[in-house]
């Protein structure tokens, strides 16, 4: 099987998330027998590395911000066909996600959004497995076709190293771009909450947003990334990208600490696949116990700040 | 401006998901169904204030059975204008988004808006593929559109910031959270609702592109540890030494 894994290195940065991808790449072509070639987009700087994680090939194209899905996706396909790929990987983010349903018809392919497994062979056709009804089960789905195209599930495989470095050699392909990229507003030095590892979120239980400072400040102590419920992002005491849920950013970090979120099913949905959950809330009865590890019935307002305490002082801060 | 809005049929959030047939089918008995929250609060929506601002004609358009139009009706009668549903029942999202090209391919629609994901299926597919089978300009994750002239400028939500983009209609826009605020149908738009036209067309060939073999429910937690509100050292210990997290 021929693998082909998209890299999105506009940044000029290879993260953690893409030696994940190719890693995960490594992993079918294992159990499978084949190779992994990676397609960055950007200049490659730095994308040797993708080597130690399996990839057995690297290639660049050239760096330009303007690049849209549409170009994009008409790159990735014409250098799919050139190297007769059967399965090409994105990853489940904001570069990946529109990539899928598009080179699944420019392909002739089939498609599955947020994989989490290294996909079984039945009757000669992949099974992958993914999240359905928002966190409220799973799916295992065959792909029909002989080409595949997937994203895969950001924190489902923690990558290791494998091989060793390999050359990038810079490749030129036509795109076609149909939208222009005028700008990009960046915030600065946030982990984007699904490939956040720890994550501390506050509900309607903070009571106002002139309280989240003990919020923050167990983040800190945690080296968390900050999320909320619906209705803390819909009366703005904290920005829509934090609302975490069924109809909000879905997570899974290693660590979920719940400040006075009640646990409704929404919220539930987009968390659950945490791996450890922990539950501050004063209502012994709010049914977010009933989905967590660790729990404490308390206020949070004297509750946080002694976790705050307990774990700088267990860090030695 | 000639707007089309796909929506899609979807349990009602606080459905308790179960399945039958040894877990080879949902098990839709005793769940509610709703129009999907994405399609409804932010595509729908926004389709209407543009029509509202720039006049012209929203129309809503859903691929499934007869049973769907109860939620074809809602989004009557929050302000589309008129309505179609094409026949067949939506088995994947490549059957979908053929039934939906098929359609659209020569209607003239300026932008035609999809939501970023349906809540059961989680594919956010359809809208990449419609826009590969039109070869129309793709804009996913928006959260912000405005409309200068022939030109819309949108906002994407990217990881670590915004993206701001321009495009010419016509074009394919997936949306999100921040592209309008959900609007509560009032009686007088229940009512024209049951007279506005909600034509059903007959499906083109099907083609599935997956089959779902089984589902599976999330191992259930083994149930939470309590920990005493006074003793939150014990918090950290259980964090470091058993959860293995810090
Ligand atoms: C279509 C739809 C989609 C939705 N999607 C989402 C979604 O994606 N994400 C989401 O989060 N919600 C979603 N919801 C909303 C969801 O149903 C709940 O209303 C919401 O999650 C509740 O938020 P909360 O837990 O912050 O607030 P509440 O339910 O009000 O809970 C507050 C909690 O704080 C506790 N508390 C109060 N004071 C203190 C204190 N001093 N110390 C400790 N604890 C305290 C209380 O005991 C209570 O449990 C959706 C709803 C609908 C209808």
């Amino acid at each position: 099987m021929k693998i082909l894994v998209y890299i999105d290195n506009r940044k000029n940065k290879i993260k953690k998330t893409d030696q994940e991808l190719v890693y995960y790449a490594h992993l079918i072509a294992q159990k499978h027998g084949g190779s992994v070639d990676a397609f960055v987009l950007g200049s490659g700087e730095g994308a040797e590395v993708l080597g130690k994680y399996g990839a057995d090939n690297v290639y660049a194209v050239a760096h330009d911000e303007t690049f849209d899905a549409n170009g994009i996706s008409s790159a990735v396909k014409n250098f799919a066909e050139d190297k007769g790929a059967d399965l090409v990987i994105v990853p489940f983010n904001s570069s990946g996600k529109p990539l899928v349903g598009m080179l699944s018809y420019m392909l002739d392919a089939s498609s599955v959004t947020g994989v989490l497994n290294v996909p079984e062979v039945e009757e000669s056709k992949l099974v992958f497995k993914k999240g359905v009804f928002s966190g409220k089960a799973f799916a295992y789905i065959k792909t029909l076709k002989d080409k595949v195209v997937v994203s895969l599930m950001t924190n489902s495989f923690s990558p290791e190293e494998v091989g060793s470095e390999v050359n990038v050699e810079a490749v030129n392909i036509p795109v076609d771009n149909k939208v222009k990229v005028v700008g990009i507003d960046k915030v600065e030095g946030k982990v984007p909450l699904p490939e956040a590892e720890r994550i501390v979120s506050g509900g309607r239980g903070m009571k106002g947003p002139e309280n989240w400072g003990v919020l923050l400040d167990l983040a800190k102590a945690l080296d968390a990334e900050t999320a909320c419920s619906r209705p803390v992002a819909d009366v703005g005491w904290r920005p829509h990208s934090e609302h975490v849920g069924q109809t909000g950013i879905v997570v899974r970090p290693n660590l979920y600490v719940a400040l006075g979120i009640s646990g409704a099913i929404q919220h539930l949905a987009g968390v659950s696949s945490s791996k450890v959950i922990v539950v501050i809330n004063k209502d012994p009865e709010a049914p977010f116990f009933k989905a967590a590890d660790y729990g404490v019935v308390g206020d949070l307002f004297e509750v946080a700040p002694k976790l705050t305490e307990a774990i700088n002082k267990f860090k030695g801060k | 401006m000639n707007l089309l809005v796909c929506i899609s049929k979807t349990p009602d959030t606080t459905a308790r998901i179960a399945f039958k047939d040894d877990f080879t089918k949902f098990d839709e008995g005793g769940v509610q169904f709703i129009m999907n929250p994405f399609d409804e609060f932010y595509s729908l929506v926004r389709a209407i204030e543009l029509k509202e601002k720039f006049g012209g004609t929203v129309t809503v358009l859903n691929v499934g059975e007869p049973a769907n139009d109860i939620v074809i009706r809602k989004a009557l009668a929050i302000g589309a204008d008129k309505a179609v549903r094409i026949n067949t029942s939506p088995t994947s999202a490549f059957a979908v988004a053929k039934q939906i090209a098929e359609y659209a391919k020569d209607k003239s629609f300026d932008i035609i808006f999809f939501g970023k994901e349906t809540i059961d299926y989680n594919g956010g597919e359809v809208s990449g593929m419609v826009a590969a089978m039109l070869d129309l300009p793709f804009v996913n994750l928006a959260s912000h559109l405005e409309v200068d002239g022939t030109t819309a400028k949108l906002n994407r939500d990217i990881e670590g910031g915004v993206e701001k983009v321009e495009v010419e209609m016509p074009f394919i826009v997936s949306t999100a959270k921040g592209m309008a605020e959900q609007r509560i149908p009032n009686m007088r738009g229940i009512m024209m609702a049951k007279r506005k036209p909600l034509e059903v067309v007959e499906p083109v060939d099907k083609e599935d592109r997956v089959e779902i073999l089984k589902y599976e429910l999330p191992k259930a937690k083994s149930g939470v540890k309590l920990v005493d509100p006074d003793n939150i050292d014990e918090l950290v210990r259980l964090l470091h030494e058993e959860a293995k997290v810090i």
